[in-house]
């Protein structure tokens, strides 16, 4: 029997970037406020002090800041003809749990996503016409344009201190910079990371081969920094323990100790850590949630009405509770109507290794997690489509993110994997070794959806959530075309032997490839083929949002946060107005 | 092979190469497709070391001897397994003297071994590889089963224990469970062998504090500094030049 509290004004469901910054972001507002999160609380000291937190098999090999899946997991299967079974481990992709979520253990590269994101259908149809739309290729447009979202672009690279080098500042293209990206109003806070070697050569490879380098973006700091909230950044190490890990030095933008704090100052903010929501109850019109239900660390279930809510979890998180609260009408693919689990995408990778002789070293343990050189020659609507074969490209890079020795020790094709003869292989090339790597965007499909699981449960008795995904042929041109771009940059990189790689076709759920899920509940101008209006307010239940990566109707060439930590300022600004006069902002 | 794999001329070469430069090692006893063949040396058979039998308790528990979840004859086993996969040699040392059997006892004791983060609500069905590891096992009891499994295979054909058998003899043993030219009793071969390298390789590069790695050799071989790592002001200066640290564990810096 569910105890019922007392009401509140504004529920957060998970407490990450996008959870965080609505939180502090509405401390000026006065109301009550309560956050769930259904991990533990966790700061800088003592959670990610060195050198206990340089530990590869506690973090990277056995996943100690990710959700545990043992408790929930996703159903996954290819297609619908498979039955689906149980992500038993985690593999392709990590989300996050605990205060902080996936903004605690990201590598912090921070996007502006390029124009063409925003309106891919438009430029799309515009450039080329809509038969170079396949069939089953749900391409729409963001309800918003990259205009639009630039003055909170803006805010979020300052909210994490992003370090990096305009490309386009008012109009003007500045060489060095991403020449490609949409006009910025101001530079980044910080200058770009210090270069490693390998990043040296790929941009002198990339130059002579007529593209266009430029350093990542980076929300690990380059130097110290203060940012515009007066929270204080450490100049990142360069230690090589980012992504999975906290970051010691507070360098690695994280709301744990930027706006998560802030949001605790607020003596109308509660957080209540471990505290697992279930679903969100609606009223008997269904048109209005009324609270939610979630568990304490002790199994106790509590019901926490609410005026207002915000999930604001991780992507598929979200999703999962929208379809366990039947908030919005569930997709299916038979008939195309139903918009929940809609639209669900992902990225797809591969590129080159390129192996050079003993004489360039790399010193690849000198790292940062958004320590990088990349290009968007090959990404957005940067390329020919007809000429390349396929829409949606990615951006190619060389990172040089650490060298930590379980998971990396790249040896060429054909090595044993044991044995003496492996051994050599792994010695010789440890620290001679760089990837050549795309970050390729996954197009929206009629047949790649989220559904809830007909058979499977969580330890909790709910449906777990169901993928059905693949990479269809669109993705399959694009993975290829890619690699050989990359093949031919590592060749010019001096690499004495370059293996080419793709991942796994058909899709594979067990070995990483990307923590960048995307869709399910997207945002658009249609609530016929969107979830949520352009504020991230649900078309069916306003006083529900919902931000992150659930809300892209297509995956992009990037890195998600960027947008992601973008919109939670633009959805906070929305929800100040609707708090003024509760009811859709957008009529339907 | 898929119909589009084949069209895309790809097929299982792409899909083998990106799990192994996209670490391959972190997806533990998935249903996949394994290439490679094996290679030792010819040197004397392992047996059950006697000297590593006895804790001392005044040393950190992980460095200290005896086995907490392995029986004699599977510890004999597993050292001479890690001693197959990972063997000293001219390049530099081989799993078993740097301790990787107890690394691997160490986390078949644990949380890992007892699938603490692992989902083991049924049904169970087989699946398809892309659907990953689907047995109603957790890591301490798909071990245990795969080495009585391996033992009474080579119990019949070369009638002796697995860990009395030639290193010749072991590889080749081994390259048979890689291969799934090996049909065992109770687990899948290469599922069981997936598992054994993973954690083989997890204990010869993971932190000394583990139980493997003993005195951080691995790290040394490869040139890896280990976990003291502090470089703003190396990155820089050390461009295509060689940086020498003595690699230090957690255990060494606090």
């Amino acid at each position: 029997m569910a105890t019922k509290l007392n009401p509140v004004d504004v529920l957060i469901v998970g407490l990450g970037w996008t959870g965080g910054i609505i939180a502090k972001e509405l401390a000026s507002t006065k109301l009550k406020i309560v956050a769930l999160e259904r991990g533990g609380p966790r700061d800088t000291n003592p959670d990610f002090i060195d050198p206990e937190i340089h530990d590869e098999l506690r973090y990277a090999a056995r996943h100690d800041l990710m959700q545990n899946v043992r408790r929930e997991t996703i159903t996954f299967r290819n297609s619908e003809s498979q039955t689906a079974l149980p992500m038993r481990q985690l593999g392709s992709f990590l989300p996050g749990q605990g205060v902080g979520g996936a903004g605690v253990h990201w590598n912090g590269v921070t996007w502006r996503w390029l124009e063409w994101d925003h309106q891919a259908r438009t430029r799309t149809v515009d450039k080329y016409g809509e038969k170079i739309i396949p069939s089953d290729m749900h391409l729409q447009d963001w309800p918003i344009t990259y205009d639009d979202l630039e003055p909170y672009y803006d805010k979020f690279e300052k909210t994490c201190g992003t370090s990096g080098k305009a490309g386009n500042l008012n109009g003007k293209k500045i060489d060095g910079g991403n020449i490609f990206e949409g006009s910025r109003k101001e530079d980044y806070p910080n200058p770009p990371m210090i270069a490693a070697q390998s990043m040296v050569m790929f941009e002198k490879a990339a130059r002579n081969l007529g593209y266009h380098p430029f350093p990542n973006p980076s929300s690990n700091a380059s130097r110290d920094y203060v940012n515009p909230d007066g929270v204080a950044f450490g100049q990142c190490h360069y230690c090589g323990y980012c992504e999975r890990f906290g970051c010691e030095a507070n360098a690695k933008a994280s709301p744990h100790f930027t706006v998560i704090p802030l949001a605790l100052k607020n003596p109308d903010f509660e957080l209540r850590t471990n505290s697992i929501v279930l679903k969100v109850n609606l009223d008997s019109a269904r048109k209005k949630a009324v609270s939610v239900s979630y568990l304490d660390a002790r199994g106790r279930e509590f019901e926490q009405p609410a005026d207002l809510i915000i999930l604001s979890a991780y992507a598929l998180g979200n999703v999962n509770l929208l379809l366990q609260s039947g908030i919005g009408v569930p997709y299916d693919p038979a008939t195309g109507k139903g918009v929940v689990g809609r639209n669900y995408a992902y990225q797809c990778g591969g590129g080159a290794t390129a192996f050079f002789d003993k004489r360039t070293i790399l010193n690849r343990f000198m790292g940062a997690g958004a320590l990088g050189t990349c290009m968007d020659d090959f990404n957005g609507d940067n390329y020919d489509f007809v000429k390349a074969g396929y829409i949606g490209g990615g951006g190619i890079s060389c990172s040089n993110s650490g060298a930590r020795p379980i998971q990396s020790h790249p040896t060429p094709h054909g090595t044993p994997r044991w044995g003496s003869d492996w051994k050599k292989a792994v010695v010789d090339n440890y620290d001679h070794a760089a990837n050549v790597g795309n970050q390729g965007a996954v197009m929206a499909y009629r047949q790649n959806y989220l559904s809830l699981d007909p058979t499977y449960t969580d330890i909790f008795g709910r449906p777990l959530m169901r993928m059905t995904f693949d990479f269809q042929d669109n993705e399959i041109k694009q993975m290829n075309g890619q690699a050989d771009i990359c093949v031919t940059i590592a060749k010019e990189m001096g690499a004495i032997r370059v293996d080419r790689s793709i991942p796994p076709v058909p899709y594979s759920i067990v070995p990483y490839q990307s923590t960048h899920n995307t869709g399910g509940a997207v945002f658009g101008a249609d609530p016929t083929t969107s979830v949520l209006n352009k504020h991230l307010q649900v078309w069916d239940v306003p006083n529900v949002f919902v931000t992150g990566a659930c809300v892209f109707p297509q995956n992009a060439g990037k890195n998600p946060t960027g947008p992601v930590g973008a919109l939670a300022y633009w959805a906070a600004d929305a929800i100040k107005n609707y708090l003024k006069n509760p009811g859709p902002l957008v009529p339907s | 092979m898929s119909t589009r794999e084949k069209k895309n001329g790809q097929g299982d070469v792409g899909r083998r190469d990106f799990l192994k430069l996209f670490g391959a090692a972190g997806a533990a006893a998935g249903t996949l497709p394994f290439g490679g063949t094996a290679s030792a040396d010819d040197v004397l058979p392992a047996t059950a070391a006697t000297e590593t039998k006895h804790h001392d308790a005044a040393e950190p528990h992980a460095r200290g001897g005896g086995y907490e979840f392995f029986n004699v004859d599977e510890s004999a086993f597993v050292e001479a397994a890690v001693d197959t996969l990972i063997p000293k040699d001219a390049t530099g040392p081989g799993a078993k003297e740097l301790g990787v059997a107890i690394y691997i006892d160490r986390q078949m004791a644990g949380g890992y071994g007892k699938g603490d983060r692992l989902y083991l609500k049924g049904p169970f069905g087989e699946g398809t590889p892309e659907q990953g590891y689907q047995l109603p096992m957790m890591p301490s009891e798909l071990i245990r089963a795969g080495i009585a499994d391996v033992n009474a295979v080579v119990q019949k054909s070369r009638k002796n224990s697995f860990a009395a058998l030639s290193a010749k003899e072991r590889a080749a043993i081994m390259a048979d469970l890689e291969a799934k030219k090996t049909e065992l009793p109770t687990v899948p071969a290469e599922t069981f062998f997936s598992l054994l390298l993973q954690l083989t390789i997890e204990g010869y590069f993971a932190d000394p504090m583990y139980g493997g790695n003993k005195d951080a050799a691995a790290w040394k071989m490869i040139g890896f500094p280990g976990a003291d790592a502090m470089y703003t002001d190396k990155i820089e200066p050390f461009r295509n030049k060689p940086y020498r640290a003595e690699p230090k564990g957690i255990q060494d810096l606090i």
